[in-house]
């Protein structure tokens, strides 16, 4: 690479441009500014609030890690030139399976997890074949789905359980060692530590008199990190990445090129598919249950956050860790508008302040970048 | 033209869109180390032609020999696996993309770490600069997007992806269209290079000249039908002008233009 940079300094026609702005120049930078305010932001009006202690941190975490979980899914969907609008039916449709499996059914939990995943990625599959079969518009087979996922997350614990929320799922996942990946937390030494040195809040009084009010790190915020690693790794430095991107750009050339286009949309429909049953079981695992009306919306609340992060809607552009920071600009707003004791109907209205601010940055760096006139 | 063999058999192609009928029957034979080229008029069916050469169209009827083995490619990634590189008219590269990403599509270098394989980004940018120059490109670094490059710095290097990859057969839909004074130049050069090597080139154009300048041997198309082959010295560049514009009309067009076509 660096005989490349010589000779680059020896072509006349390139004006010179720094490292800092070469730096600077990434499909992430919207998101990066905009975390960087929100923070900003939330320091100043929210800074005592409580918002920046260990519970605090664990408050917005945990929103954040969720909106990232779909996020990541949605980010690589729409990088290989596709939507999933069945996200959100999805978590509700997910949910209510593990809980009828194990509280109904009285499945060992493990077990109503595994099969459940199953499920989910046959449902992705089917999505993606459905796309990629017909060539239909992927906004209207999975806006089909976002009704029929739906639909059976009512009428099954309606018809079963004559109820639309099935609970029980804690007592049932008492000791099961898949329930734990979902639902239980690590790390717990050393926030004992931590406490135990005074960094963070312990318990004053009652039962548990000096443990950390904040005792571990939930597994739903450890599949975020994970996700996200993953997902950046594969999509920068694999050759699947290299498909996903070239999908996306254009599908017709990249077949040309000998890219199995049809599998990556389709296995990129199960990832997305995967991403909402991880949320669904951690959502089941925390709440000990699940409700016909989980996951409302968050399709389009993962939409967003891959947009802030930098992802060009009609595909083929776009970075793991933009959508990251968009989810995490979408957790600490939402908390932090909470803590600092501002009306929450106006977390709307930061949102879309947020989203307008970030896609016209990230526009214009993309057309920096990619010479898209 | 040396070996008696013929690397690629193409027999009574036959290609239908529904009621269009691109291709009746077309018969053509590729050697080892000769450039092919294919003329004819707009609409002939030579695009059409080399798509079911490099698997993105399966023909309707007929049969393609690879080496004397009958060979159907399911999909473009086996007659790429064969040795097939194509450069498509309407150019395979995605603007969004890097130039090493667009290079190595399809083809990705693999690194391997531990149980894991990677994509090797700095093969791919040494291999795709060093190319790029023998094509008398400098790039202005292998991440830059082929979006902001020029329509011929494009072409320049979908052509140098094909020379990269093709192994045993080189396909060029039109290569030089695009292409400045210099970049034909350099195209024609390599076009006579891999040639030398034992690769056999097809090359497409409307060109006469440049056609005449590497051309081994000249396939015309009218109207998805071949009008016959003809051997390198056994045609002019006035016949070959006139067998793609199907005859007699270019005459008189020629007469009003004052023989500048
Ligand atoms: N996918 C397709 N569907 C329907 N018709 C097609 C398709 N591809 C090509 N054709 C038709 O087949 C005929 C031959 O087209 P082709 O692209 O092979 O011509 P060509 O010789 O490459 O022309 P040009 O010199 O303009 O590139 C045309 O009449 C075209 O309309
Ligand atoms: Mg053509």
């Amino acid at each position: 690479m660096t005989d490349v940079q010589t000779q680059v300094a020896g072509d006349e026609r390139i004006k010179h441009r720094s490292r800092f702005r070469e730096a600077l120049i990434r499909p992430e930078l919207g998101g990066i500014i905009g975390t960087i305010l929100v923070f900003a932001m939330f320091l100043i009006f929210a800074g005592d609030s409580g918002m920046f202690n260990s519970q605090g941190v664990l408050n917005w975490g945990q929103i954040s890690a969720q909106f990232m979980i779909i996020a990541v899914g949605a980010c690589l969907l729409m990088i290989a030139g596709e939507f999933d609008l069945s996200v959100g039916s999805m978590i509700g449709f997910a949910g209510m399976l593990i809980a009828i499996f194990s509280v109904t059914l009285g499945w060992p939990v493990w077990m109503a997890i595994i099969v459940t995943f199953v499920i989910a990625l046959a449902i992705g599959a089917l999505n993606g074949y459905i796309v990629v079969r017909t060539g239909l518009p992927s906004f209207i087979v999975t806006l089909a789905f976002l009704f029929i996922l739906r639909g059976f997350a009512i009428y099954l614990p309606q018809t079963i359980e004559r109820k639309t929320i099935i609970g029980g799922v804690s007592d049932a996942a008492q000791g099961d060692w898949l329930a734990a990946v979902f639902g239980g937390k690590i790390l717990t030494g050393l926030f004992q530590w931590l406490g135990d040195n005074g960094w963070i809040a312990v318990f004053e009084r009652g039962t548990r008199k000096g443990q950390p009010v904040v005792d571990g790190l939930p597994m739903l915020v450890v599949w975020a990190i994970v996700l996200v690693i993953v997902g950046h790794v594969i999509l920068t430095k694999t050759r699947f990445g290299n498909w996903i991107f070239a999908a996306g750009g254009d599908a017709e050339a990249a077949r040309n090129s000998g890219v199995p286009v049809n599998r990556v949309k389709i296995l990129m429909f199960m990832f997305t598919a995967f991403c909402a049953t991880v949320f669904a079981a951690c959502q089941v695992m925390e709440f000990g249950g699940a409700g016909s009306d989980r996951g409302l919306l968050k399709e389009f609340e993962a939409i967003i956050a891959v947009v802030i992060g930098g992802a060009l809607l009609t595909g083929g552009y776009g970075s793991v860790i933009g959508a990251a920071l968009g989810a995490l600009i979408f957790g600490v707003v939402q908390q932090g508008l909470f803590f600092a004791g501002v009306e929450s109907s106006l977390f709307r209205v930061f949102l879309g302040l947020i989203l307008l601010f970030a896609v016209i940055l990230n526009t214009y760096i993309r057309r920096i970048i990619t010479g898209e006139r | 033209m040396t070996s008696s063999q013929p690397l690629i058999r193409m027999q009574n192609i036959e290609k239908h869109f529904g009621s269009v009928i691109a291709l009746a029957g077309v018969s053509v034979d590729i050697y080892p180390g000769e450039c092919h080229c294919l003329l004819g008029d707009n609409g002939a069916g030579k695009s059409t032609f080399i798509k079911t050469m490099s698997g993105v169209h399966k023909p309707t009827k007929g049969d393609i020999l690879f080496e004397g083995q009958p060979m159907y490619f399911a999909d473009p990634r086996d007659a790429i696996a064969a040795g097939i590189a194509t450069v498509h008219q309407h150019l395979a590269m995605i603007p969004l993309m890097s130039v090493s990403r667009n290079f190595f599509m399809g083809n990705e270098p693999l690194r391997k770490i531990g149980p894991f394989r990677f994509f090797d980004h700095d093969y791919a940018n040494r291999v795709t600069m060093e190319e790029m120059r023998k094509m008398g490109i400098n790039l202005r670094g292998p991440e830059q997007a082929v979006g902001t490059l020029s329509g011929g710095e494009r072409q320049t290097v979908a052509i140098a992806r094909a020379v990269h990859f093709g192994a045993k057969v080189l396909i060029l839909d039109e290569p030089t269209s695009a292409l400045g004074v210099r970049q034909t130049a350099n195209v024609l050069a390599t076009i006579d290079k891999v040639r030398k090597q034992g690769v056999a080139v097809v090359f497409i154009t409307h060109n006469v000249r440049h056609a005449l300048a590497v051309g081994d041997r000249f396939t015309v198309l009218n109207r998805g039908q071949t009008l016959g082959t003809a051997k390198r010295g056994e045609i002019s560049a006035e016949e070959l002008q006139d067998m793609m514009a199907g005859g007699q009309e270019l005459a008189t067009l020629e007469g009003s233009l004052g023989g500048t076509v």
